[in-house]
This record gives structure tokens, sequence and C-alpha cells, in this order.
């Protein structure tokens, strides 16, 4: 099987048409794969690095004192977003890939909306993050790859330092959010541009329109195949990481929007993810947290 | 493009006797394998070079595939039955006249001495882009070059349109809807029956395929219900040339009329979408109308909503409401079969 199917252009030069949808299979299994491993890596491995841990800098007892029961982490605004956008990402997914398995629909019309969705909730985020809410706290730090470099060598055996608690989010939660920027922008940028070759209200079909050759658009095709079937693997380890039972007050928070101060002291650095009295005013621009009733 | 014509590519031919024979060789070169009725369709792919199957399995030596038979008080027409059988067959002439007019207006003498009406209902599209060889939808690329506003479109479609615009040009088709046919289909898993205008389907549904036949299935027969039998039937092929040529679009219609009114009617029409339209929101209005101009022109006007012209094929919007007219109406000089 090959990664990209070709055909003869009108012109007779070979052009990429689209991508071999057996990857879709590759990166299904390997997404399933990937979370075996993992479930093995934390049920065996991952304890006994712990064991070689040893203990993370704790917040004193002056600043525990401050943190209310009930420590805002997610923005109404923001799980609007997530919800959003996780409707329009697994209607997107399955409008794409279940025709591909054999279920036979008329899906392009599904799709195509549920891409503008996505599409309108993704700007919609880039706005609310940048203006609305602390933009870099998503972004790894200088600390996060200090710290991820430590962890490594205590798991392989070598002394380290004991690596630090997280900001506001850990460096797999950083690294995700990459992954998924990435697939995310080039599956709605050629998402976009593809839609000039179907039917949809905002314009006439057009696959003159942006002047591309078919070498082009192939190839956006096929850029768009793949961060398609990356998604099926990201997905699928997003939904297992959020069913794992020490995430699960990550995952409530995102629908409930706070986690509790017990979990907020366990996992968090307060120097790095200030809350209570020490955090800016809520709602401002750069703010990390507020208290919510509990 | 290079096209070299009348040389075909090799490929394997088996020539099985049964329908079971053919099954096991359907089952066994799946995707590989291509099925011939009577040729017509297949040979223009072949010395193309468009299609190049490892395995032609040839279906004129199954018998069994052949003949017309009285069944369940109906007909049942062996799929790889000739046209021209079909035709002239007594029993259709006589109560289901609507299937012999619409066979007869396929091609010409010679191409329905060989074509089947299994091959004619399962045959593929005319469009030419896609005939030529070029990476369309329906050949598995990724766009239409029908669809552009520099396309030549005249006979594509105006209804029923998801990236591919091509038509469906069978002309026993629509017939066989209005007739409310059962197609019989042989599958690796058994046998299904389906209705008539559940046997095609759109590009949304399957933008590479125009039937439900997937690899190793093979459409065995097609069941003429009596329930339709020597009912008021209507049907009208609109041509380039009339003495030989796929539609423009055409029309059946079969009715039952009591007191004066519509009590049953069955309505279809082909070479307006990808698939033969039947026509149910149509049937639906006209019920318990008389029918005369009036009705014809309401039924017209629904017919065509949705409708959507390309640069070339506006024309085909009023063409197929005034098909739709005259198949519920009746027109003077167009008699009823």
């Amino acid at each position: 099987m090959g990664l990209i199917e070709w055909a003869t252009s009108p012109w007779g030069r070979e052009v990429p048409i689209h991508i071999a949808f057996g990857l879709l299979w590759v990166s299904a299994i390997g997404g399933l794969l990937f979370l075996v491993v993992h479930a093995i890596y934390v049920g065996y491995w991952a304890k006994s690095a712990e064991a070689h841990a040893g203990e993370a800098v704790g917040a004193s007892s002056g600043i525990a004192a401050r943190v209310p029961e009930r420590v805002a982490r997610h923005s109404f605004g923001a799980r609007l977003f997530h919800a959003v956008m996780a409707l329009a990402m697994f209607a997107l997914l399955f409008t794409a890939f279940l025709p591909k398995v054999g279920v036979r629909f008329a899906w392009v019309t599904y799709h195509w909306i549920a891409g503008v969705v996505l599409t309108i909730s993704v700007i919609y985020h880039l706005f609310h993050a940048t203006f609305w809410l602390d933009f870099w706290s998503i972004w790894p730090d200088r600390v996060d790859i200090e710290d991820a470099a430590r962890r490594f060598r205590r798991a392989v055996g070598q002394a380290a330092p004991a690596p630090r608690k997280f900001a506001k989010y850990p460096l797999e939660n950083k690294l995700y959010h990459l992954a998924i920027l990435c697939a995310g922008l080039a599956v709605i940028g050629t998402g976009v541009l593809m839609m000039s070759r179907v039917r949809t209200p905002f314009l006439a079909r057009d696959p003159y329109l942006f002047g591309f050759s078919d070498t082009t658009w192939g190839w956006m095709y096929v850029l768009h195949g793949l961060t398609g079937i990356a998604l099926v693997a990201l997905i699928i380890a997003h939904v297992y990481f959020a069913l794992r039972p020490e995430k699960l007050f990550i995952t409530n928070s995102m629908i409930f929007g706070s986690i509790s101060r017990e979990k907020y002291l366990e996992h968090h650095d307060p120097e790095r993810w200030p809350v209570g009295e020490r955090a800016p005013e809520a709602g401002a621009a750069g703010s990390k947290s507020r208290e919510v009733p509990a | 493009m290079a096209v070299i014509r009348d040389v075909m590519p090799a490929f394997e031919l088996f020539q099985p006797a049964t329908i079971d024979d053919t099954m096991r060789l359907l089952g066994q070169y799946r995707e590989d394998a291509w099925v011939m009725a009577g040729g017509l369709d297949t040979f223009d792919w072949l010395k193309d070079r468009i299609k190049r199957p490892k395995v032609v399995v040839d279906l004129s030596q199954v018998k069994e595939l052949s003949g017309i038979r009285e069944a369940g008080g109906g007909l049942e027409i062996g799929a790889t039955t000739t046209l021209t059988e079909v035709v002239r067959h007594p029993i259709v002439r006589e109560k289901y006249s609507i299937l012999s007019t619409g066979a007869e207006a396929a091609a010409s003498p010679q191409i329905r001495n060989q074509g089947t009406i299994g091959g004619n209902v399962s045959q593929d599209t005319r469009c030419w882009y896609y005939r030529a060889g070029w990476p369309c939808y329906r050949a598995g690329g990724n766009t239409c070059f029908a669809d552009t506003p520099t396309a030549i479109n005249r006979e594509h479609a105006i209804l029923g349109a998801d990236r591919c615009v091509a038509v469906n040009p069978s002309d026993s088709a629509p017939a066989l809807i209005a007739l409310d046919a059962k197609f019989v289909v042989r599958t690796p898993k058994g046998e299904r029956v389906v209705d008539a205008e559940d046997y095609f389907i759109g590009p949304g549904t399957d933008i590479t395929r125009m039937n439900i036949l997937r690899p190793g299935d093979l459409l065995t027969a097609i069941r003429l219900p009596a329930d339709w039998a020597g009912t008021k039937f209507y049907f009208e092929k609109v041509r380039d040339r009339n003495v030989w040529d796929f539609p423009l679009m055409n029309v059946a219609s079969a009715m039952v009329i009591t007191d004066g009114k519509i009590e049953r009617i069955r309505l279809a029409l082909n070479a307006a979408a990808a698939r033969p339209l039947r026509l149910a929101a149509v049937e639906d209005a006209v019920r318990g109308k008389e029918p005369n101009a009036a009705t014809g022109e309401m039924a017209g006007r629904l017919a065509v909503q949705g409708a959507r012209a390309l640069r070339f094929n506006a024309y085909k919007i009023p063409l197929m409401r005034n098909l739709v007219k005259r198949a519920i109406g009746g027109v003077e000089k167009a008699a009823w079969a």
C-alpha cells in the first residue's frame, strides 16, 4: 500500500490526488496501540520511575491557605469552545471516514457544515485565547523542557533533581495542544480552500478560483487527508487521557470549569499558576484564575 | 492523454455457465473482476484503455440469466435478456408496454439485439470527462471537470449533484421504476431483492458507482409485479438524434385512474441526475386530481423545485417541467401507450 494515490491529469502529468485511505487503519491502530502501551507504561514502568522521582517542591502553608476551595481552570467561553470544537471534530471525522469503511451516506454537506462550525469556533478561540486568556499558559516553556529532561533521566535510572509541579497545564497537555493546533490549522486551511470545489451557499463551485495547478490541489488533498487521519489518532489519545482515572479531574474541569483545592495543590505549582488573592483580577487580560463558589 | 482505441489491454476471460460458477469467480477476483453482459458499455471502456480489469467475466453463457418467465402473477426478466427480446415479448407489450417503449427507445436495433436489460440499467454514465479517463471524482480523483465555469455540460445533471454532475443514461430504468419493478441481486451473502429506485445510487452515497452492486455482486433478474400491469402508461424520451442517442431526459409514468381522477401513480424520470429519480412528491401532489393539463402544470412546477442549472444545461429545467406535465396530463401528439 502506498501513502499517496496518483493519477494522470488531463495534461498527461502524474499528480497526487489524495492519500491512500488504508492509512486510516494505520492511524486508528496506531492510536489504539499507543493507549495500550501507555496504559502498560503507567501501570508498571511509571510506578517504578515514581519511586525515583523524589519529592517535588510543595506549596508553603501560607500560599496553600490562600487557595480557594474551587480553583477556576476554564472559563465558560473556553468550555463552550471546547464542546463546539469537539462536536464539530467528531462530525468531521465520522462524515469523512465512515464512508471509507463502508457506511454509505451523503456525507459532503454534513462535512462542510461541520468544517465551517470548526473554523468559526477556532477563529473565536484564537481571539479569545489571545486577548482574554493567559495566552502563554498553553505553550511549553523552559521549565517544562527542563523538567521533562529531569523526568526522563530519572525514569532511565540516572540522577537528576526532582521535577517541579506543573503550571496551569501539564507538559503533555501543552504538547497535545500544539499537535492539535498544527493538525487543526492544516486541516482547516486546506478544507476552506477545498470548499471551492463543492457546492455551498457561500460561493459558486469553481475549482479554478484560486488558480492552483492540479499538482497543488493534489498536495492539498493529501495534506487534508494526512491531517485528517492524524486527527483520528490524536482524538483516540485525547479520549483515552480524558477517561484515565488520574486525569478525570482535568476532564471534569473542562465540563464544570474548576478543580478542587486539593487537586490544585497536588498537581500544580502555585508559583507557576498563582490563584486566589495573588492572581490578577478575574477577566482581565493575562488573568490566570479566580475564586469561584465551592 | 493518448487514447488508444480498438486495442484492448490483456485480461483473463471467464465464461461461466451457471450463476453459482459466476458467483464463485466474482468472489475470487472481487475488485479485479469486470462483469460483462452485452459488452456494449464494456468494450468502450476496454478499447479506450480507461478500465483495465485483470479478469472479465462474460455472462453470455449463463442461460439462467436469460429469458422472460411468468412469475407470481407478473414477469421475471433475466438480467441478460436482450432489449430486443424485452421489446418483442408479447406479455411485456400487452401488460407492461411502458417497458417495451422504454427499451425500444434505447440506442439502435443492432445495439438492442446485443444489449441486455441488466446492462442497460447498470451501465455507466456518459460524462465525457469521465469516459475520457480524466481523474474526476467518479474515477477516484478530486475534482469534477464538468461542473466548472468553463465546462461543456449540456447533458449533465440539474438535480442531485454532489461534486459529480454526471447523469444516468438508462432508458429502461424510469420505466422499471414506474412499474415498481424489483431487482434481484446475488451477493456473497445470498440473494437480495430491492426496489427499482433503490438499485441506483447518487454520488453523495458513493461517487464511484451508479448502483448498489459491489464487487462480488451480480444482478440476476428484474421482476415486474402484477400491480401495475395494464395501467395507463406514458413514456417519452427526448434526445438530440431520434434515430440513436442517449437521452437528454426521459420520463415514465404509470397511473390508475378511477372516476376520472388519479387513484394511484408512479412517476420516474432519468438523465436529470446521477440516478433515475422517482418523483414521489409529485405523485403525492397529483393523487386524487384529474390527469389534465392543469394538474400536469402543477406537477411540472413541483418536479423542478431545487433544480440547479450548470453553464449549458438550463434548458433541462423547462424540459423536465414539460415532460412531467405531459406524463400526467398527456399531450395530443404524444399518444398514450
